[in-house]
């Protein structure tokens, strides 16, 4: 039979069957609505604690009397560490240059240059700070540690400081994580429910489409595109929505929070897409599971 | 020694028979039977409803009834016919065809071949009365053409050229019962199957549906209808089967039945006149419960 018949009767049922039509794209239209707002927020702050990992690095120190050659030699030995990202020497004539512009007064009264030539080590992975501060600090049989050149000074591990930031912003993306997870899951279900009980409140016009010689691809399709077309309706109201609220309250406040900007956040194309997707998959999948029990007679 | 000798005569002859039932059951059908019905047995878990071990043969073009009190195992048989429910035990063959040989793929366009008619209407409650009829052809991959040619026919024949565009809330109980026979005949299938067709209406009513009925078996369906309206089955004088517990108690003689080539006027008339005795092949004791002891002198 043509697609035109099943539109047709799609078209039928959601105009015969308002209330569970309309409950069923409600749910959508909230889910979704909910879902478009906390994927970006998600992500937001899931990029914000990244950036905050990221500036996770180990300070090598050289000892005062080191010279150009011997930092030179460091900063290859360092390198070839693995798990080494990048390192960075600042010397100490750029390390007083920075640090007086900080504070300049403090530093005018000490005269000379107490800083010594460091060595910025930036890890591959931010969890791997405090193995890396280890591996430069190797550890004698005797118990006490050593540095694996004789020119370094010490290592600075800021080993309280590093911890915070790790547990910190991984507890933080744990919990979006876990709650947009959550989020996605009760999206799931709740369409899909709304979807079930519109079926389940139609098991006897199913049963009498069997009874007449109604094959189930005859029956299920005009169910399923009923199902299209309400999970794509209430998906479009949610972008709409969702669209108004980026161009009232969230564009003009991008160049003031950094959070807004944060450069790893969907696009939101991207977004208008993913929601669409989901909410026409979700509801016909939906229909045509709750549709297979009914078939079966 | 006599003993065994005698047992073992008892056990070849039941083998004997045993064989000859395997024999009967593994026959071939004969397409000119409508339906055949071959030592079938259906039991419920809970209850004692069901068949056990019914066998007849309905031939084509004959108008048949079944009776029996409610549990007796009418719908049940019913419902068999339709493949709605298996055989525990025995065949049932509609038109030569064994129903056990069906997938459910070929179920629907078995279903198309038949026509079924129920106690409770089993309307679309969203569609009209010309779409109800509509449906069961555009099942069938009828063309529109055809649709407009076929279902104001039927639906005249019925009696319900004036409520085309009803929806089924807005009929009578008879006026519901007359679409689903319009619905249940507009294939022109070779058998029609009714279930208490009358048993939600007036005695008038009633004897329309029946009217109905004869004139579609008329133009050469098979009719089987069950009823547990005993009184006007007998004076109809058609070929009646009786159940009694899931046996068959009772199939009344050709010898018995009306001349066939009746009116419907004068079948109606039939319909209106005093009752003859029925005959019943195995009287039953008349058992009487204690109930009715209670009431007895």
């Amino acid at each position: 039979m043509s697609i035109r018949f099943f539109t047709r009767e799609a078209f039928r049922s959601i105009s015969r069957n308002a209330v569970p039509s309309f409950a069923a794209l409600a749910s959508v239209l909230v889910t979704l609505l909910v879902l478009g707002v906390f994927i970006p927020i998600v992500q937001a702050t899931t990029g914000a604690a990244n950036d905050v990992r990221g500036q996770v690095i180990v300070n090598v120190y050289m000892k005062s009397d080191a010279t150009a050659a011997d930092a030179q030699r460091v900063r290859t030995q360092l390198t070839a560490i693995d798990g080494v990202k990048s390192v960075q020497y600042v010397s100490k004539g750029t390390s007083y240059a920075q640090e007086r512009r900080k504070n300049p007064a403090a530093y005018d009264l000490l005269g000379s240059n107490p800083l010594p030539d460091t060595l910025r080590v930036t890890p591959k992975n931010p969890d791997n700070a405090l193995a890396l501060v280890s591996a430069i600090q190797p550890q004698t049989p005797g118990g006490g540690r050593t540095t694996i050149d004789p020119s370094i000074d010490s290592v600075g591990s800021s080993k309280d400081n590093t911890d915070k930031i790790l547990t910190a912003t991984r507890v933080v993306k744990l919990t979006t994580g876990l709650l947009a997870a959550l989020l996605i899951i009760a999206s799931v279900l709740l369409i899909s429910n709304t979807i079930r009980l519109s079926v389940f409140s139609r098991r006897r016009e199913i049963q009498v489409m069997k009874l007449v010689g109604a094959t189930d691809g005859f029956i299920r399709w005009p169910f399923v595109l009923e199902a299209v077309i309400l999970g794509a309706l209430g998906a479009i109201l949610a972008i709409l929505l969702l669209g108004v609220m980026k161009v009232a309250l969230v564009d003009p406040l991008v160049n003031d929070f950094a959070l807004l900007s944060a450069p790893s956040t969907i696009s939101f194309g991207l977004l208008v897409a993913v929601l669409l997707a989901a909410g026409i998959a979700v509801s016909a999948i939906g229909s045509a599971i709750s549709m297979r029990r009914f078939l079966q007679v | 020694m006599a003993a065994t000798e005698k047992e073992l005569r008892l056990r070849d002859s039941q083998l004997a028979q045993r064989k000859d039932a395997a024999a009967a059951s593994e026959r071939p059908g004969d397409p000119a039977n409508a339906i055949e019905c071959r030592g079938v047995t259906k039991r419920y878990d809970s209850s004692k409803a069901g068949l056990s071990g019914t066998t007849f043969t309905i031939r084509r073009g004959e108008f048949v009834f079944l009776v029996g009190p409610t549990g007796s195992g009418k719908s049940t048989l019913m419902r068999l016919l339709i493949k709605e429910l298996e055989p525990d035990q025995g065949r049932i063959l509609v038109a030569g065809r064994d129903l056990g040989d069906l997938t459910h793929k070929q179920l629907p366009f078995y279903r198309r071949n038949l026509g079924v008619v129920f106690q409770d209407f089993k309307l679309l409650p969203d569609r009209t009365v010309y779409e109800n009829v509509a449906y069961a052809l555009q099942v069938t991959g009828s063309s529109r053409a055809d649709i407009r040619e076929k279902v104001p026919d039927i639906l005249r024949l019925t009696g319900l050229a004036t409520k085309l565009h009803h929806y089924p809330d807005q009929l009578s109980g008879g006026e519901q019962q007359r679409v689903s026979i319009a619905r249940a005949f507009v294939n022109a299938p070779p058998l029609l199957l009714a279930d208490e067709p009358t048993g939600n209406l007036d005695p008038e009513t009633s004897i329309g549906i029946m009217q109905l009925l004869y004139r579609i078996n008329r133009t050469g369906t098979t009719v089987l209808v069950a009823t547990h309206d005993s009184a006007m089955v007998d004076r109809m004088r058609r070929r009646v089967l009786e159940l009694a517990e899931g046996v068959i108690v009772r199939d009344e003689l050709d010898g018995q039945y009306a001349p066939t080539d009746m009116s419907t006027a004068e079948f109606g008339a039939l319909l209106r006149e005093p009752s003859p005795e029925p005959q019943r092949v195995a009287k039953k004791p008349d058992a009487g419960d204690d109930f009715d002891e209670a009431f007895r002198d």
